[in-house]
């Protein structure tokens, strides 16, 4: 197809940043668990100790899945093939959908379509692009596994389980850019398509395991790394690629540019009397990515919350797991020690809400769309604080659905209704924290606005530091410097002062950004 | 009268490059004024700056008798503004967006917004990324013109318009002009400026190069002259034969020049004579060619 390779080339331009930024997390994360179970499980006993306790608990089933080998390398495939791998179909959609139909929506394929550029040029690169960084994952992966000492079929395996992740999800991508209208909509049909098979494949990890079956990421389980590798198993998701890809191909051939399958409707002729406002438009535009927010903090929150009360008959006796949860939790309840662990990484997450919402700020800033607000009689103070009120009410109402949906599961599962509020509370502890992050963006913005992204990297700097810093033992003052090092744990743990302390932060790190940007060019 | 729109000196740079670099502009109350120059002139950079969106290195600008800077949304309730890139908010309809400004600027008159979609016969209920390039700027004209705003800034606003829509748009900025509100009319179409605007600037490298009236511009420039002759007339130093087909001449003669140079076409013996004054587009060209030659 003609085009294809410049177009290829224009991809790896754009995405210069973006794509090693990607994997070198992805690869590096997968790498450093090995290693680190390595030194930390390196005798059989305390392997089986993991086996026996934390790996056959619902909550930890659910999250990862079930351990096939109590190696090394067992414990690192399970550990990394739940979420890793998962975050590898995630940036595989989101460079398949940036490539196409973000770029049919801002008109840049019309541009380039002109020329002498097949039609199917684009689509053509931008799988490319998805499969070719899936590759280099997998290799990346395969590469580090191997180095660390591990076996090199199974590390292989383990690559494999990337590189077809990355694949199935490149082709969901290319399907939901044909199908969607909007760049933002067809991620949402392959972000929900990723959730609800990591939602199948964990309902069936820690229940029915047939269910497992029908997930893509189920597939990448029981590729068995490590515990006599099933290879039949990438042909399965093969198959699954083809078929979506010629689907992809077919729909393209048949639609016009710039239009979808689903066509978009009319509105309204005149706007409702309570658009009149920033606020009003900030909550207009922001107010259905919130909704999609909510709903999954709610039904992750139900799947956390009713496995909490199983937590201590799983376990039984086993001390080191006791130990070991309580060392991340902190606390003397099993089952307080889990909510406390699933609100921390609620928490995180919410931080990732709230930097999104408030970048929006500078997504309004370069799509031109500030400046036409800014012309009015709206201030720029006025105009920002609408979004981050948006953003910091935001986060506390998604932290809400969360504590809500698990502490009611909680509350049914234990007859017990005073559950409800202690695992509220737990979730609502957490926005201080998120806010900081979300106000360190604003920060960004009005300093340093072309450096906004750098607030992603503080999110997975202090998710690192989450992860790693009790198990590398890293030093209090590195700890200390993530924002999530202090919050409460709750439920069970004292209830301190620092939630009030972090607000105020988060507040100088927002008025910092407000003053700043009073005084910057803008548009 | 304090002027609507003055502006002395302006310098602004981003990085190395300078966008403008001592640019005058003054807009007297009730006039329309064009603001021509090529592309990069400056002219989006000093609309930004009376908007406050940016901020001036150094030189004044005043607008409406504020500072654009520190008085900036007081002044924008008094100002309406169309873009010269304008996007829309994909997922709110085009009525829903004239709505919305008009609202933040502190209310639109709906008769006049109801006249207007009708005028441009523009459809409210698409969303905004449905809408092509020319329906994206009524939207934004719609939602100008609908306010009540003193001040009429429009940066390239029919650069998307079919000629009907065009006439439309120079109906209205006449009624506006009429109803004495000042217009500031940034464009590339210089036969919309000559045909709306009372006083024009144009600016090139971020200076101003020509500023006044077109009756005076025009002064400052040469006259074309055509002639059908009898004898080959002598002009040399009086002005620049741009053709010369036996008997017929065409000349471009400096104001200064035009009686000394009549005189000797006369004595050549005129059989007939016409005379215009430069269009718009020759005084632009002019300065363009220039811009070339520097480079």
């Amino acid at each position: 197809m003609s085009g294809t390779r410049e177009l290829v080339r224009l991809a790896l331009r754009r995405d210069r940043v973006f794509l090693p930024g990607w994997l070198a997390f992805l690869a590096g994360a997968v790498v450093l668990t090995g290693s680190s179970y390595s030194s930390l499980y390196a005798t059989h006993g305390s392997r089986r100790e993991v086996v026996e306790g934390l790996g056959s608990t619902p909550a930890t089933l659910a999250l990862y899945g079930r351990i096939y080998s109590d190696s090394v390398g067992g414990l690192t495939a399970w550990r990394v093939l739940g979420i890793a791998v998962a975050l590898a179909g995630l940036m595989s959609f989101l460079v398949v959908v940036r490539h196409t139909r973000a770029d049919e929506e801002s008109g840049r394929t019309e541009l380039l379509g002109a020329g002498a550029v097949d039609r199917r040029a684009p689509l053509a690169a931008a799988l490319i692009v998805a499969v070719g960084a899936g590759v280099a994952l997998g290799v990346l992966v395969a590469a580090g596994l191997i180095a660390i000492g591990l076996p090199v079929a199974g590390s292989l395996a383990v690559g494999a389980a990337f590189l077809a992740t990355g694949a199935m999800f490149a082709a969901v991508g290319a399907l939901a850019a044909q199908v969607a209208v909007f760049g933002r909509s067809a991620n949402a049909i392959a972000g929900a398509v990723l959730g609800a098979a990591y939602l199948v494949r964990a309902i069936g990890d820690a229940g029915p395991h047939r269910l497992s079956w029908l997930s893509p990421l189920g597939w990448c389980q029981q590729l068995r790394p490590y515990a006599g590798e099933r290879w039949w198993l990438l042909a399965l998701a093969a198959a699954l690629v083809v078929p979506l890809v010629a689907a992809a191909f077919v729909l393209l051939d048949r639609r016009d540019l710039g239009a979808g399958i689903v066509a978009p409707r009319p509105g309204p002729p005149a706007a409702a009397p309570s658009l009149r406002s920033p606020l009003a438009l900030a909550w207009r535009l922001q107010r259905g990515p919130l909704a999609v927010w909510v709903a999954s903090f709610a039904i992750v929150g139900v799947a956390l919350g009713s496995l909490a009360n199983d937590i201590g008959s799983v376990i039984g006796d086993s001390r080191a797991v006791r130990d070991a949860l309580a060392k991340i939790g902190g606390q003397h309840g099993l089952a307080d020690a889990y909510l406390a662990t699933s609100m921390s990484a609620f928490g995180l997450i919410a931080a990732v809400y709230a930097v999104q919402a408030i970048l929006r700020l500078r997504a309004e800033e370069t799509g031109g769309h500030a400046e036409a607000l800014l012309a009015t009689g709206v201030s720029r103070t006025r105009w920002t604080l609408s979004h981050a009120a948006i953003a910091a009410a935001g986060t506390l109402a998604i932290l809400a659905a969360a504590g809500l949906s698990a502490g009611g599961a909680h509350a049914l599962q234990t007859s017990n209704a005073t559950q409800l509020g202690r695992v509220l509370a737990a979730a609502l502890v957490q926005a201080p924290a998120a806010w900081i992050l979300g106000a360190v963006g604003l920060a960004l913005f009005g300093l340093a606005p072309r450096l906004t992204a750098a607030a992603w990297a503080l999110i997975a700097l202090c998710l690192l530091l989450g992860q790693l810093g009790p198990v590398l033992d890293l030093g209090r003052a590195l700890l200390d410097a993530s924002p999530f090092t202090h919050v409460p744990k709750l439920p069970g743990g004292a209830f301190t002062a620092a939630p009030a302390s972090l607000t105020a932060v988060a507040a100088a790190f927002g008025a910092a950004g407000v003053a700043a940007l009073r005084r910057r060019d803008l548009g | 009268m304090m002027p609507t729109i003055e502006i002395k000196d302006l310098v602004k740079t981003f990085g190395a490059t300078r966008a403008l670099d001592g640019l005058d502009l003054s807009v007297a109350e009730g006039e329309a004024h064009g603001f021509l120059g090529p592309n990069g002139a400056g002219k989006s950079t000093t609309i930004r700056i009376l908007l406050g969106l940016y901020r001036a290195d150094s030189g004044t600008a005043r607008l409406l008798g504020g500072d654009p800077w520190r008085d900036a949304t007081s002044l924008h309730r008094r100002i309406a503004y169309m873009p010269g890139d304008v996007t829309l908010w994909p997922n709110l309809t085009g009525g829903e967006v004239i709505d919305l400004l008009g609202r933040l600027r502190g209310g639109l008159d709906a008769r006049r917004r109801a006249r207007l979609i009708e005028r441009f016969e523009l459809d409210p209920t698409k969303k905004g990324r449905t809408y092509s390039k020319g329906n994206r700027q009524k939207v934004a004209l719609v939602a100008a013109l609908a306010s009540d705003a003193d001040l009429l800034i429009l940066d390239e606003p029919t650069s998307g318009l079919d000629p009907l829509m065009e006439q439309v748009f120079r109906g209205c900025i006449r009624e506006e002009r009429d109803r004495g509100r000042t217009v500031l009319l940034s464009s590339h179409i210089l036969g919309e400026v000559e045909a709306l605007c009372d006083r024009v600037t144009i600016v090139r490298k971020g200076r101003t190069i020509e500023s006044g009236t077109l009756d005076e511009l025009r002064h400052l420039t040469r006259t074309t002259v055509e002639a059908e002759v009898t004898r080959t007339p002598d002009l040399d130093g009086l002005a620049h034969v741009v053709q010369a087909h036996g008997r017929r001449v065409r000349l471009e003669v400096d104001s200064a020049h035009l009686q000394p140079a009549l005189e000797r076409l006369t004595a050549a013996g005129v059989r007939s004579l016409i005379s215009r004054p430069p269009t718009l587009e020759e005084l632009f060209l002019r300065h363009y060619g220039d811009d070339e030659r520097d480079a």
